[in-house]
Parts: C-alpha cells; sequence; structure tokens
C-alpha cells in the first residue's frame, strides 16, 4: 500500500550546520507514527519538511506516491496536511469558533456574504461546535475565549482545528510537552480518536511512556536521519532510547545490535 | 444562539463598558456640579469638538489594534485640508479637491504601511519619521500662509440642522457616526476584521493559520490613511481654514482617546466603539472643567492622568495573560 506521506533523502543545511542529512520518513494509512529523537537531531526540520514551513535543499517528499512541492505552510494544507504547532498558533484573544476557522472563513451565502463579505458566524459557531463534541473536546461556549481556557482545552482547540480541516494527515507537535499529567492523558485520548476517525498523525513527542502507549510504530531520529523505525510492541522503551542515543543500531535485518562491542572489535 | 458568560469575561470581551460607565458618570459629575453643562447647545458643543480627534482616533484605533502605533495622523490630515484648500483657491472644483485631498491621505498610509511590511520597520520611527517630514511638507507648501474655505462642499460637514427644534446637529456627526458603524461592522463582522485583531494578538500565530499577515497590516494603514482624510473635512466644517499650524497634539489627542476608550497599546484587544466613548470622555472633561471654572493646563493634567490610568488598567486587568 502506498503510504500516505513519504520522504526520500531529504537535506537541509544552515549554513555550515546540516540540520537534515539525507533523512527518510513514511506514514501509513490510519496509523499513528511517533516520531522521536534527541535534541538537535534534526526531528523539527523534518517536521517543518513535511508541513510546508521549511524548504528542503535536496530530496523528495510523496503525497500518496505523487511528488509534491511545499513553498509553505498553505500548500501543505492545500494537500489536507494540517499541523499543531507547539506553541499551537492560537490568538489567545479572539474565542474558540474564531480561532477553529482562523484563516478560512467562512461567509454567508447571498449578496450579505458576496457584497458585504459578512462572515457566517453562527454556521462556525455550530460546525465548531459539532468538531468539538465529535472529539470529546469539553468546554462550555464556542464564544469562550481562548485565553480564558486552561492548557489542556488550549491545545484540544490546536488539536481540533488541524482534525477538522486535516483530510489527510495531522502532525502533532509535542503536544503533551506544557502539559499535566491528566490534560496529557486527555490529549492522548484525543489523538487515539483522530486515528479512529481514519486519520493518520504524526506525533513528535519527548515522553516515552506517552509514545510506548499511543504509537503504532516509532521513526527514529539521529544526527539528521532515520536510524529506525520500530514497533513498540516488539522492541522496549530501552531499545528505542539505546537507538536515539546512538548506544545500539539497528542492521539491515532489523536486528539491534550494541555498538559499542562492534566498534570495539575493530570494525571502524 | 445566546450563551451565558461570566462578569470577568463580559469585561474582558467588552473592552468599552469601563470607559463607557465613566463617560456616563463624568456627565452626570458635571451635569449636577455646574448649572451650563447638562444645556443641549452645550452638549452638542461637546460632541462637535469631539470630532476632528475622533475622526482622527478611529483610524488610529485600526493601528494600534494590530499593535503599532502612528504618530503621523494629524500631520497627515494637516496636509490633506491645506491641499484641499488650496487647490480649491487655486480653481479646482471643490468635491475633485476634497477627493484628491483625502486619497492622499489614504497614499500617505499606503506609505507608512509599505514601510512598515515592507521594510519591517517599527511603525513608531515610520510615523515619527513621517510626521517630521509630512509636517515639513505642509509647511513648505503653505508658505507661511492659511487659506480660509469659502465653498460649501468643503464647510458641509459644519452644516447645522436641528432636530426636534432644539438639538444642534451637524452632518459631520452624522460621517462620524456612519464612519463607526462602517469600521465596526468591519472589524467584527467580516475576516478582514478578524485578521485584524489576530494579527495584533499574535503575528506569528496568524501567519500560521494562513493569514497574510503584511497585506493585513498595510490595508489597516491605508484604511487608516483614509479616515484621516475625512477628519480633514472634518476640520474644515469646523474651522473653514486650513492652517499648517493646526492640530499639533493631534496625534497624542487621538493616542488618548483610542486608550482611554479601552484599546490595548499591545494589540489584538479594543473596539472602535470604545474609541468613540474615548474622544468623547475628552471632550466632555475638558469642556465640564472649563465650565467649572478650572484652567486649561489643569485639564491637561486631569487628561494625562487619566491615559495613564486607561493603560494601568489594561496592564493589570491582563497581568495574568501576559
Amino acid at each position: 500500500m502506498t503510504p500516505v506521506l513519504e520522504a526520500h533523502g531529504l537535506v537541509k543545511r544552515y549554513g555550515r550546520v546540516t540540520a537534515m542529512d539525507g533523512a527518510d520518513f513514511e506514514l501509513s494509512a490510519g496509523e499513528v507514527l511517533a516520531v522521536v529523537g534527541d535534541n538537535g537531531a534534526g526531528k523539527s526540520t523534518l517536521i517543518k519538511a513535511l508541513s510546508g514551513a521549511v524548504v528542503p535543499d535536496a530530496g523528495q517528499i510523496l503525497v500518496e506516491g505523487k511528488p509534491v512541492r511545499f513553498h509553505g505552510p498553505l500548500d501543505a494544507r492545500r494537500y489536507g496536511i494540517e499541523t499543531v504547532y507547539q506553541d499551537l498558533a492560537l490568538a489567545p484573544a479572539l474565542d474558540i469558533a474564531t480561532n477553529l476557522f482562523l484563516g478560512r472563513e467562512r461567509r454567508r451565502s447571498g449578496p450579505l456574504g458576496a457584497l458585504f463579505r459578512r462572515l457566517d458566524a453562527k454556521g462556525m459557531r455550530r460546525d465548531a461546535r459539532r468538531v468539538l463534541d465529535e472529539l470529546g473536546i469539553d468546554v462550555k461556549s464556542m464564544t469562550q475565549l481562548v485565553e480564558t481556557l486552561s492548557g489542556g482545552q488550549r491545545q484540544a482547540v490546536a488539536v481540533a482545528r488541524a482534525a477538522a480541516f486535516g483530510s489527510r494527515v495531522v502532525i502533532m507537535d509535542e503536544p503533551t510537552a506544557a502539559l499535566g499529567v491528566q490534560e496529557s492523558g486527555r490529549v492522548l485520548e484525543l489523538i487515539d480518536r483522530i486515528r479512529d476517525r481514519g486519520l493518520p498523525v504524526v506525533l513528535i513527542s519527548h515522553n516515552m511512556p506517552h509514545v510506548f502507549e499511543i504509537a503504532d510504530r516509532v521513526h527514529v531520529h539521529r544526527l539528521g536521519k532515520r536510524v529506525a523505525v520500530v514497533s513498540p510492541k516488539t522492541h522496549s522503551m530501552n531499545a528505542v532510547v539505546g537507538l536515539l542515543t546512538g548506544a545500539l543500531r539497528m542492521g539491515d535485518d532489523g536486528t539491534i545490535e550494541e555498538v559499542g562491542l562492534t566498534t570495539g572489535l575493530g570494525r571502524s | 444562539m445566546t450563551t451565558r458568560v461570566s462578569p470577568s469575561e463580559f469585561i474582558l470581551r467588552t473592552p468599552a463598558i469601563g470607559p463607557a460607565i465613566a463617560l456616563v458618570v463624568a456627565v452626570v459629575v458635571f451635569g449636577l456640579t455646574t448649572d451650563t453643562f447638562f444645556n443641549v447647545d452645550n452638549l452638542s458643543l461637546v460632541v462637535q469638538q469631539s470630532l476632528v480627534i475622533g475622526t482622527l482616533a478611529l483610524g488610529q484605533t485600526l493601528v494600534i489594534l494590530t499593535a503599532g502605533i502612528d504618530l503621523a495622523n494629524a500631520a497627515i490630515a494637516v496636509l490633506s485640508t491645506l491641499l484641499i484648500a488650496k487647490l480649491t483657491i487655486n480653481g479646482t472644483d471643490a468635491p475633485i479637491a476634497l477627493v484628491v485631498g483625502i486619497v492622499a491621505a489614504a497614499l500617505i498610509g499606503a506609505v507608512t504601511g509599505g514601510l512598515v511590511t515592507g521594510l519591517r520597520l517599527p511603525p513608531f520611527i515610520v510615523t515619527l519619521g513621517l510626521l517630521t517630514i509630512v509636517t515639513a511638507a505642509s509647511r513648505l507648501y503653505a508658505q507661511g500662509q492659511s487659506f480660509p474655505v469659502t465653498d460649501p462642499t468643503l464647510g458641509w460637514l459644519g452644516t447645522t440642522q436641528y432636530l426636534f427644534g432644539q438639538i444642534e446637529v451637524t452632518y459631520g456627526m452624522a460621517v462620524m457616526l456612519a464612519m463607526f458603524v462602517g469600521l465596526w461592522y468591519a472589524l467584527t463582522k467580516t475576516a478582514w476584521g478578524k485578521h485584524v485583531y489576530a494579527v495584533g494578538n499574535d503575528p506569528e500565530a496568524a501567519r500560521l493559520s494562513g493569514i497574510h499577515v503584511r497585506r493585513t497590516v498595510l490595508s489597516v494603514y491605508v484604511v487608516a490613511g483614509l479616515c484621516y482624510g475625512i477628519a480633514a473635512w472634518q476640520a474644515l466644517g469646523r474651522v473653514p481654514n486650513a492652517d499648517p499650524n493646526a492640530f499639533q497634539l493631534g496625534n497624542l489627542d487621538s493616542i488618548t482617546a483610542v486608550v482611554i476608550g479601552g484599546t490595548s497599546l499591545f494589540g489584538g484587544r479594543g473596539s472602535v466603539l470604545g474609541t468613540l466613548v474615548g474622544a468623547l470622555i475628552v471632550a466632555v472633561l475638558r469642556s465640564g472643567l472649563t465650565q467649572a471654572g478650572i484652567d486649561n493646563l489643569y485639564q491637561d493634567v486631569a487628561t494625562g492622568a487619566l491615559v495613564i490610568a486607561a493603560v494601568a488598567v489594561d496592564r493589570f486587568s491582563r497581568g495574568r495573560q501576559r
């Protein structure tokens, strides 16, 4: 089956720093794929390239097998790829419904909308309510200002926006990093529900227990490239940590070996 | 769909409520403490006195909502009055001269917006520079003269009518009201308005949400420029004389009206309703204190204190969010 989103040999250099060094990526339909890596491993750059925020110097991105070129976040959006940024990209002084539709507001039909550009505020509130209800997000009113929400609720609104408009992929950058235990749990449930709706999710996270709780596969990123893809069912948390720190290595046959041992025997 | 909101949230989303209460209190206090304040003619005069600054302040509100500031607005309006007056005196049809003056103000607004968005310069610096340049341009253009206008088109906004035979109203009031309604609609009922708030609130979030940030900011300066052009027309309606030395503190007075009206200098919060109320508060304060026999300079002190108080209230009411 063709992957929903894939990338081959992505390279991105910032001056003398190489943030991506031939990175590969593959997301299958209906899965939650966690992307893990140490600080500075280049996972942010990879994610930005996939969401259109960064244009790679070399390599190829494919959506359902077809090569694409993203010059900005709007390009990726046009392909149904939505991103929940770590700082959420919400306008705190505006209400939930307005934030959900920010940048893609809907106008009323008829002359009121065409001529006077009147927004369909009621319709947008209704749809916002429907999306949030579907995802089981509990907020009182769609006209509540985002700044009056808790951190977890804000996260939920940002996730709901991505889920509402993402038709192919939802990318989430550290969605639980700023949240407490209970709120993190809710966000993980939310990711689960998005997967249930058939939408694949790319989850960037530092939190191994969260990754192992929710992910179907784990993409391990190290020194600007993918070093392994493992399943949480067959591999332990320790193995993943070993891979991302470079203590372990995945061989071509998929077996994991200790780097120290092999180098010690003079292979390098 | 009506939904109940808590009192604190109501205040948060209706920043004009505090200023509106202050306005009512000021009117009542002056009405009770002086014999002349509640006079219908006086109240009408108060509104007329707020028209030019109020119109400038409507444009200023848009700029401040994007977390900018416009120090050149009154200077632009003055240049516009000179342009209109001199063209008319030199034989151009008054309506054409008027349109030229208003379009010129919008063009200067476009230049401001272009510098702010194109070169990413801080609005404070851009408009400070333009304040100096436009003021100098006005003086060069006027060559030490002022220009009285007699054409009825140019003075039309000062034309008075009597409602119910006693309340003196001017067309200028109607124009200001129409502008207010238009801007209120644009800011609250259209996508453009939501984008203006979002850009002022958090430009990066706005960009990531797919809003064309620079285009939005540029459009704000153009619309603000239009407001300043109309303020020029209002000024000619009040005093039919284009004077290069008029409204030297108009920029600060307009910022005062905006800030007293509850619009946040940090951007993204506020309303044109607040600005309207703010402009009225300043006019009421001036009129009331004059009638109470208080010196002009003390009126300045009172206005200044009010500005600081308004910003302090804004700062502390959002203390938790910022």
